[in-house]
C-alpha cells in the first residue's frame, strides 16, 4: 500500500536507467526467463517479444499506481492480475491484427506473457508505492533493459545459428551455422555465456576497487 | 505412433518437448529451487499435482467459454482459475496432509507464477486435446518438470563438493548446466516418430 | 529447511468491509473487460481478413494455376460447398479462368520434430499427383526443420508425388513414404533431406494419412467439385 504522507523523490535520470543496465531484469535480477529464451532464435522475435513485454510492463503498471490508493491490501495481488491478463489479451489481438506470421513465430509465448514473473514483480514492488509518472517512467526502463537483453541473446543466437542478423546475411555462404544455436539448448548455453561474462567485467571491476582500497590503507598506514 | 494417442502425449510432454528444457517453462523454480534434491521433489510434486487440477478445470472452463463465443476472456479466466486452484490445493492439503502441506510450505502459492503450469492450459487448448488427452498431457507436463528439477538439483548438489572459479556463481553456471541437459533431451526428439 | 513455520500469514491491519473488497474488484473487472471487449471488437475483422489473406495466399501458391476458389466441408462420407465461417474439416477448389478445377487444396497435419506442422498441400485429382506445399504452422528450427520449404532438392519431389486413388477407391495405390536421402525409386516415394530427417519422415506420413483419407473421397466427389463453380456463376448470374 502506498504511503500518501511520504515524500516522493524527484523523477531522476536513475529512475528510468536503473531498469537498463543496473538492474536489469534478465542479466541481474533473473526475472521473466521463460520467453527470454524461448523466443530469441531471431532478432525479430526477441524485438517483438520485447516490444509486447514493455507494452504490457507500461500500461498495467500504469493502471496500477493510478489506482494504488484505491486497492486494498488483500485482493491486490488478484487485481493486479486481472490488469496485466487485460493488457496480455489486447497485445495478443493487436498482434494478431498486424501480422498473422509474426503472432505464429511467438505462439504461446505472447500469452504467456501473464506469468512473466518481471510485470507481476514491478508492479507489487514499485508502481503500488510509487507516484503515476514514475511508475511509467520506471517501468518504461526496464522494459527497454528486458527488451535490450533479449536482442543480445537473440543476436548472439541468430548471428552463430544462422549467420545472418535481422535476416540479413552476415557472414559469407560458407559459413557452417551452429545450429545448436538456435535449437533450445542455445538458449540456456547463449544466457550462460554473457551472465559469465557480465560476472567476470564485475568481478575485475569491484577487485580492483578493493585492490585500490588495500593500496590507499597501506599506504596511510605507513605514514 | 499416433500423435493423437494418449501414450505418445504423454511421451512427448514427458521427454521430446520437456517443459522446461525444450520449451522454457517454469524455469524460475527451475533456477530458484534446484539447489536441493529434496526441496526439489517437493516442490516437482506439488508442480504436478496443481498442473493436474488446473489443467482439468481449464478444460472444463473453456467448454463454457466456446459454448458462448467468449473466447476473448480465455486468457484471464485461465489465469484467475490457476490462482484458485492453487489455493484449493492449499486448503485441502492443509486439511488432509499436513504433513505434505508442510513439506510443501512456501512453494504452493510460488506455483501461482510458474509459466508452466498456464503453459498446460494453453496448449492444450490451442491443439484441441480432449479431456483424457488433457489429462495426459498434464501428466506427461507434469513428470517432464520433476524429472528436469530433480536431474538438476542432483547434478547442482554434487558440484557444491567441486571447487569452482568465482564467476560461475550461481545462476551462470544452472544456465550451463541447464543447456547441457537440454542437449542431451534433444536425443529424444524423434522418438515414436519412426513408425 | 522446508519444516519451518514460515506460513504464518502476517498481522494484517483491521480488515476492510467486504464491500470494498469485492467493489474493488468489481471495478477493475469491468475496466479489464471493457478495454478486452473494445480491442477485441476493434481487431475482429482485420484478423479475419489477415487469416483469409493467409489461406488464400497459401491456396494460391499451392494450386498456382487456379484463379478462384470455393470452399468445401468434409464430413465422414460427403462433401458440401459451404463459406469460410464454417468450422470444421474445409477443403478448398480451386479453378482456372475457364472454371475448370485445377485441382484441390487440403489440409495435412502430423508430428513434426518439435511440434505438430500444418500444411496446405495442392492435389491434381486429374493427374493423382501432389504438387506442391505450404507450410501453415510449424515450429520446427530455423535452418533446419525449416528447410521442408527451401531445401530444392526436398521441393523437387513435389513436381509430381503420384498419390493416385485405388480402383475400389478405398485408399491410396501405394502408401507414400519418405525414404533416406540418395534412395527414392518410384513415384510416389519422398527423398528425404538430410540432417532434418524428422521432418522430412513426417511430411511423408501426413501425405499418407492425408491421402489415405481424402483423395477417395474427393474422386468419388469429383463431378460435384468440378461443376461447383460453374453452377455458382449460373446461379449467380456472373463470375465471382
Amino acid at each position: 500500500m502506498a504511503n500518501p504522507t511520504k515524500k516522493e523523490t524527484p523523477i531522476t535520470m536513475d529512475v528510468f536507467t536503473a531498469g537498463l543496465w543496473k538492474e536489469n531484469p534478465v542479466f541481474v535480477m533473473m526475472l521473466g526467463l521463460c520467453p527470454v529464451l524461448a523466443v530469441t532464435n531471431s532478432v525479430e522475435n526477441s524485438l517483438a517479444m520485447g516490444l509486447a513485454s514493455i507494452f504490457v510492463l507500461v500500461c498495467s503498471n500504469a493502471l496500477v499506481s493510478a489506482l494504488r490508493n484505491f486497492i486494498p491490501k488483500q485482493v491486490r495481488i488478484t487485481t493486479y492480475i486481472i490488469i496485466i491478463a487485460t493488457f496480455v489479451t489486447l497485445v495478443d489481438y493487436i498482434i494478431q491484427a498486424i501480422s498473422l506470421d509474426l503472432y505464429n513465430k511467438l505462439g504461446a509465448f505472447i500469452q504467456l506473457i501473464v506469468v512473466n514473473c518481471l510485470i507481476l514483480g514491478r508492479a507489487e514492488a514499485y508502481a503500488s508505492k510509487n507516484s503515476f509518472g514514475k511508475s511509467v517512467i520506471s517501468s518504461l526502463g526496464m522494459g527497454l533493459g528486458f527488451t535490450l537483453a533479449l536482442v543480445m541473446l537473440g543476436g548472439v543466437r541468430e548471428l552463430l545459428g544462422a549467420g545472418q542478423f535481422l535476416g540479413y546475411q552476415v557472414f559469407s555462404t560458407n559459413f557452417q551455422p551452429w545450429v545448436v544455436m538456435i535449437l533450445p539448448p542455445g538458449g540456456f548455453i547463449v544466457l550462460g555465456s554473457w551472465l559469465l561474462l557480465i560476472n567476470y567485467i564485475e568481478q575485475r571491476k569491484t577487485g580492483k576497487l578493493i585492490a585500490e582500497d588495500l593500496a590507499s590503507h597501506c599506504s596511510v598506514n605507513q605514514h | 505412433m499416433n500423435p493423437e494417442s494418449l501414450s505418445f502425449i504423454f511421451l512427448s510432454a514427458f521427454l521430446i518437448n520437456n517443459f522446461v528444457l525444450a520449451l522454457f517453462l517454469g524455469l524460475c523454480p527451475f533456477v530458484g529451487v534446484s539447489a536441493k534434491r529434496d526441496t526439489a521433489f517437493n516442490m516437482a510434486l506439488a508442480t504436478a499435482f496443481v498442473m493436474f487440477v488446473s489443467s482439468s478445470c481449464s478444460y472444463a472452463i473453456n467448454l463454457v467459454l466456446t459454448a458462448f463465443d467468449l473466447e476473448f476472456l480465455r486468457l484471464i479466466s485461465y489465469i484467475a482459475l490457476i490462482a484458485s486452484s492453487v489455493q484449493l490445493v492449499e486448503m485441502i492439503l492443509k486439511k488432509f496432509s499436513p504433513a505434505l502441506f508442510r513439506a510443501l510450505g512456501i512453494f504452493l502459492p510460488l506455483i501461482t507464477t510458474n509459466c508452466a503450469i498456464l503453459g498446460v492450459a494453453l496448449f492444450q487448448t490451442s491443439r484441441g486435446y480432449d479431456f483424457l488427452q488433457s489429462v495426459s498431457f498434464s501428466l506427461g507436463a507434469g513428470a517432464g518438470f520433476g524429472l528436469a528439477i530433480i536431474l538438476m538439483a542432483g547434478l547442482r548438489e554434487k558440484l557444491e563438493l567441486s571447487n569452482l572459479p568465482n564467476i560461475t556463481q550461481a545462476a551462470a553456471l544452472s544456465m550451463m548446466l541447464a543447456g547441457i541437459l537440454s542437449l542431451t533431451f534433444m536425443g529424444f526428439a524423434g522418438l515414436g516418430t519412426t513408425v | 529447511m522446508t519444516d519451518s513455520p514460515k506460513n504464518n500469514p502476517k498481522e494484517l491491519p483491521a480488515l476492510p468491509s467486504s464491500f470494498s473488497l469485492v467493489s474493488t474488484l468489481g471495478v477493475v473487472a469491468m475496466i479489464s473487460g471493457l478495454l478486452v471487449v473494445l480491442v477485441y471488437e476493434y481487431t475482429k475483422p482485420i484478423i479475419a481478413e489477415n487469416q483469409r489473406l493467409a489461406t488464400e495466399r497459401a491456396i494460391f501458391k499451392v494450386l498456382p494455376q487456379a484463379s478462384s476458389r470455393l470452399t468445401f466441408k468434409v464430413s465422414q462420407e460427403s462433401i458440401k460447398l459451404v463459406d469460410d465461417k464454417t468450422k470444421g474439416e474445409l477443403i478448398y477448389a480451386g479453378y482456372d479462368r475457364h472454371d475448370e478445377l485445377v485441382g484441390v487444396a487440403l489440409n495435412a497435419a502430423g508430428q513434426g520434430y518439435q511440434d505438430i506442422v500444418k500444411l496446405l498441400y495442392g492435389y491434381v485429382p486429374a493427374t493423382g499427383c501432389i504438387t506442391g506445399y505450404d507450410v501453415l504452422k510449424s515450429t520446427e528450427t530455423p535452418g533446419f526443420g525449416t528447410k521442408i520449404t527451401t531445401d530444392a532438392a526436398f521441393l523437387a519431389n513435389f513436381d509430381c508425388l503420384e498419390a493416385t486413388v485405388d480402383q475400389e477407391q478405398n485408399g491410396l495405390i501405394n502408401v507414400i513414404k519418405t525414404v533416406r536421402h540418395g534412395t527414392k525409386k518410384n513415384p510416389w516415394e519422398i527423398d528425404a533431406i538430410s540432417g532434418s530427417t524428422i521432418t522430412s519422415n513426417a511430411v511423408g506420413r501426413m501425405f499418407n494419412q492425408s491421402g489415405q483419407k481424402l483423395h477417395p473421397l474427393i474422386a468419388g466427389h469429383l463431378s460435384l467439385l468440378q461443376s461447383a463453380k460453374s453452377l455458382k456463376r449460373d446461379s449467380h448470374g456472373q463470375p465471382n
